[in-house]
């Protein structure tokens, strides 16, 4: 016997996960415009990788393959890892990455909706650790042209240093480390644009434009996005204010590294992340903040990665103690 | 005077389908061979009955007395020869059988002799009673007795007329606004009278603006305040607690009635059945069934309560490809597994269902915890947390979730992307957990038993010690003084023993007392359950025994449990509360 409700939204996982790829396509584009196609080639890569890891550890646990690899979404955490990693990086640390997110990020959890840590996340910290240098080789606008970075990508010789920089945020924190620089006098170097990283603005505005698209759909709610971009421009604004010369800009922080993206797609994910809506507030601001400290006083590039995992391990603490009021438990009398 | 309305949380919007029934006007549908009248008409009392198997009956002759807080009486719904008094099955998730006077119409539809009720000069407990004597209950499904919800005629500010019809599907108040307003709110002025209201409101959802202007025009002649209330459609906005909250702003929290707000809803369809009781002194005998899906001609029937549905579903013609029919909309209706049951007074609406109106629900996945379950909740709670205890078993965690404050709306399983089946798993876990609490109750009887043995035991040890003692003493004083008052001196020892004794009893009392506090289950005070509560219970039990016959339960994880055991000791159970 089948009961009630006996009519469904016509809603399903994969529809959800199709539109968050939808949600990446003017980021993509961007990116295609800005850095280069070979981005495409790592998406790709990805993809494929991605659907034989899912195969092959479904197999290997005795579960159905076929709805786990329509659902899309190892196609998501693909695209996540791909955007979130440098892209020049050759073809098998791709593959690397996306295995390490779904076997160890997203299966050894027990799948679908059972990881407690976003596995693109998982991936890219394991990455950086263990390849830090060509994690760290971020080519600028135009640098490169399609086939040097396919080249690179297939595996060439990589003699990089002289053409790929870091990232702006990597410049800006080297160029304040190395003594007496100031903001003003690093942000001079052609690694940078009007805010950030010179053409990876254009990329952080596209992402923000498919992020809208995912809200409008409803696909995400408004609190994590505003929760991280609000939290995030005001410890930046704060420490800016006090030391101009010392701190960059909110706009540069927001418009910088994986800011943007990371609003609308990393922090959003639902499975690893909070769930009530206070909840979801305080998650996304901490992982701005915790993200902010790492990339001004850290070690590493960029500490989206490190501040979401972290946060990750705070979820069922903060579901727990943002509990909605519940219909009828209203304090005090309810007239 | 401008209603503000207040908003709940969630809701959805599912496909209204209300234009297939919605233009078809109230036909009667005609005699069914044989009227299947239950004496049960709620779960919680079962009408004494008062015919024999023979008697000849008249249209609204009452066959079942009141009996018991939530009972009503039960009427015959047209004049016939009653049949057969027995087991027959009813409208219900089970098919579980109950107590049925089976009555075969003669044709004549004759009634019996009808006495209306003056209720402004008689008292009013008077009114009350008739009103259970003529079987009134509420119509918009849960069949609670009307007379109850009356309360003390004191304290209610605002009488909510409730013409929400939120389901999909259904169209039977809608049509009943359109064809019966003046009824309906002449009904409502006796319940205005009756509760002590200050002022009516009727809420109908803004998709039914005929029967808006109708209930507006009839209500312009009423002379209290009233105003009708164009609310937005949105699932449930029809129901009880939902509606409340968007007419007044007031939420009745889970388990309590609305008269302790000051507040209270009846459905349009009771509000007529007060009007035709009070002022024509016809008991509650047929109501609006809408009979639509998969069928030829939607319709809208005025049907006598106890036609079996079988005999209904012709007059619609149900297309070949039809495949089970839901009573009730598809929100919260059940397929019924046998359709020989008989409409009962809270019956709205049968719908056929066929494969293609109603696919069979994708396979589940895991919750992606996504979150939509709880944007969609109007009981504000976080299904998938809910859903993830009860599959885990972990009832203790579910409860703290508030398990017990859904109302089973099927919201979020209705916008789930895993297409899990989220309301089975709550089904499941509050029978699973009222099963226990029966459990501890049947436990703390017995022990109670054992305690009150030993008790006695050691009560009768004292009273022997005592009896000797005031014997001896009595002995004693009659050697010592031989005065004529010995009587009274033979008293003082003898009440002196007495009052240790008592003492003793109470002692016993309290300790057996706050024992029974310590283990009394932790959510539920059973012997204060309000009578919705109690009904809830019933309603809930039922099911879980209906879960335990069904061949496939709820998903995967209740499926492996074993069905609950202790359903005799159940019945016992409740006898002994009873
Ligand atoms: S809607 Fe379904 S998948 Fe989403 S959180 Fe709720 S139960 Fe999980
Ligand atoms: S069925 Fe229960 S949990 Fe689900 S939406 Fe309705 S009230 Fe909320």
């Amino acid at each position: 016997m089948i009961h009630s409700p006996y009519v469904r939204k016509p809603a399903s996982v994969q529809t959800v996960m199709l539109t968050v790829l939808l949600g990446l396509v003017p980021g993509v584009a961007a990116y295609v415009w800005q850095i280069g196609a070979g981005i495409l080639v790592n998406l790709a890569i990805a993809g494929i990788s991605a659907l034989a890891a899912e195969g092959l550890i479904l197999r290997l646990r005795n579960r159905p393959i076929r709805p786990a690899v329509t659902d899309l979404s190892a196609l998501v955490t693909a695209a996540l890892v791909v955007l979130c990693i440098p892209p020049i990086v050759p073809w098998w640390l791709t593959t690397l990455a996306v295995f390490i997110a779904i076997v160890a990020g997203k299966h050894l959890y027990g799948g679908l909706g059972q990881n407690p840590f976003n596995p693109a996340m998982v991936a890219y910290c394991t990455m950086i650790i263990a390849y830090p240098s060509l994690m760290s080789q971020w080519p600028a606008a135009g640098m490169l042209d399609f086939d040097t970075q396919l080249k690179l990508i297939l595996g060439g010789a990589r003699e990089l240093d002289a053409i790929t920089g870091a990232t702006a945020l990597d410049t800006l924190r080297t160029g304040l480390r190395a003594g007496t620089a100031t903001v003003e006098s690093v942000l001079q170097h052609d690694n940078f644009g009007f805010f950030g990283g010179r053409g990876w603005e254009w990329i952080a505005g596209a992402y923000l434009l498919g992020g809208l698209f995912l809200l409008m759909r409803g696909v995400i709610t408004w609190h994590m996005p505003t929760a991280f971009i609000v939290a995030l421009a005001v410890v930046s604004g704060i420490f800016w204010l006090s030391h101009p010369a010392q701190f960059a800009s909110p706009a540069f922080h927001l418009a910088s590294g994986g800011a943007m993206l990371a609003a609308f797609f990393i922090v959003t994910d639902p499975v690893s992340g909070a769930t009530t809506p206070l909840g979801k507030l305080i998650f996304a601001a901490g992982v701005a903040l915790i993200a902010y400290l790492i990339r001004v006083f850290g070690a590493f590039p960029d500490g989206i990665a490190f501040a979401v995992l972290l946060m990750n391990m705070c979820v069922p603490l903060i579901d727990m103690k943002t509990q909605p009021r519940v219909f009828g438990h209203r304090e005090g009398p309810s007239r | 005077m401008i209603t503000k309305l207040f908003n709940f949380h969630g809701g959805v919007k599912p496909d209204p389908h209300k234009a297939e029934s919605a233009d078809a006007p109230i036909r009667p549908a005609p005699l069914p061979p044989m009227l299947v009248v239950p004496l049960r008409q709620n779960a919680r009392s079962q009408a004494h009955c008062i015919v024999e198997v023979g008697d000849k009956v008249l249209k609204g002759q009452r066959v079942g007395d009141a009996e018991g807080m939530l009972g009503t009486a039960v009427h015959a719904p047209t004049s016939g020869t009653v049949r057969e008094v027995t087991e027959h099955p009813m409208a219900h998730p089970s098919g579980l059988s109950t107590h049925c006077v089976l009555i075969e119409p003669d044709g004549r539809d004759e009634w019996v002799e009808r006495t209306p009720l003056d209720y402004l000069k008689a008292p009013r407990a008077h009114a009350l009673a008739f009103l259970r004597d003529a079987g009134i209950v509420g119509m918009g499904g849960a069949a609670f007795p009307s007379h109850i919800k009356l309360g003390k005629g004191s304290g209610i500010d605002t009488l909510i007329i409730n013409g929400g019809e939120c389901e999909p599907w259904i169209t039977c108040d809608d049509r009943l606004m359109r064809e019966r307003a003046e009824g309906i709110m002449a009904g409502a002025r006796i319940l205005f009278d009756l509760i002590g209201a200050k002022r009516v409101v009727v809420g109908i959802e803004d998709n039914k603006p005929e029967a808006i202007d109708a209930m507006r025009t009839a209500s312009a002649g009423l002379e209290v305040p009233a105003e009708v209330v164009a609310v937005p459609s949105l699932y449930p906005a029809g129901g009880e607690k939902q509606l409340i909250r968007v007419l007044t702003g007031i939420e009745i929290p889970h388990g309590k009635l609305g008269s302790e707000y000051g507040v209270q809803c009846f459905n349009v369809g009771t509000a007529l059945a007060v009007h035709r009781a009070i002022n024509f002194g016809e008991p509650l005998i047929s109501r609006i069934v809408t009979l639509t899906g998969n069928v030829a001609r939607p319709a809208n029937y005025e049907v006598l309560i106890g036609t079996p549905v079988e005999a209904l579903l012709p007059l619609a013609e149900p297309r070949p490809d039809t495949d089970r029919f839901i009573l009730g909309g598809p929100m919260m209706g059940f397929a019924l597994p046998d359709l020989r049951v008989p409409i009962l007074k809270g019956s709205n609406c049968v719908i056929a269902a066929s494969p293609a109106l109603f696919p069979s629900p994708q396979p589940e996945l895991p919750c992606i915890r996504c979150g939509a379950c709880a944007r969609a909740c109007p009981a504000d709670l976080q299904p998938f947390e809910l859903y993830w205890y009860a599959r885990s078993r972990n009832f203790g965690k579910a409860q703290e979730y508030n398990l017990f404050d859904c109302i089973e709306c099927g919201c979020c399983a209705f916008v789930c992307p895993s297409h899990i089946p989220l309301v089975d798993y709550y089904r499941f876990a509050k029978s699973e957990i009222w099963a226990r609490e029966r459990d501890l109750m049947a436990s703390d009887k017995a022990r109670e038993r054992f305690e009150f043995r030993n008790f006695r035991q050691e009560r009768e040890k004292e009273e022997k010690a005592a009896r000797l003692a005031a014997k001896a003493a009595e002995t004693k004083a009659k050697l010592a003084t031989r005065e004529p008052a010995e009587d009274n001196l033979a008293a003082v020892p003898s009440t002196e023993a007495e009052d240790p004794k008592k003492a003793l009893i109470a002692a016993a009392l309290a300790r057996a007392k706050a024992q029974k506090a310590v283990v009394a289950p932790r959510n539920i005070d059973i012997d204060t359950l309000s009578p919705e509560q109690q009904a809830e219970i019933e309603a809930i039990d039922a099911r879980r025994k209906s879960s335990a016959n069904a061949p496939e339960a709820p998903g995967k994880a209740p499926a492996d449990s074993s069905p609950p055991a202790q359903v005799p000791a159940t019945e016992s159970d409740e006898a002994t509360r009873q």
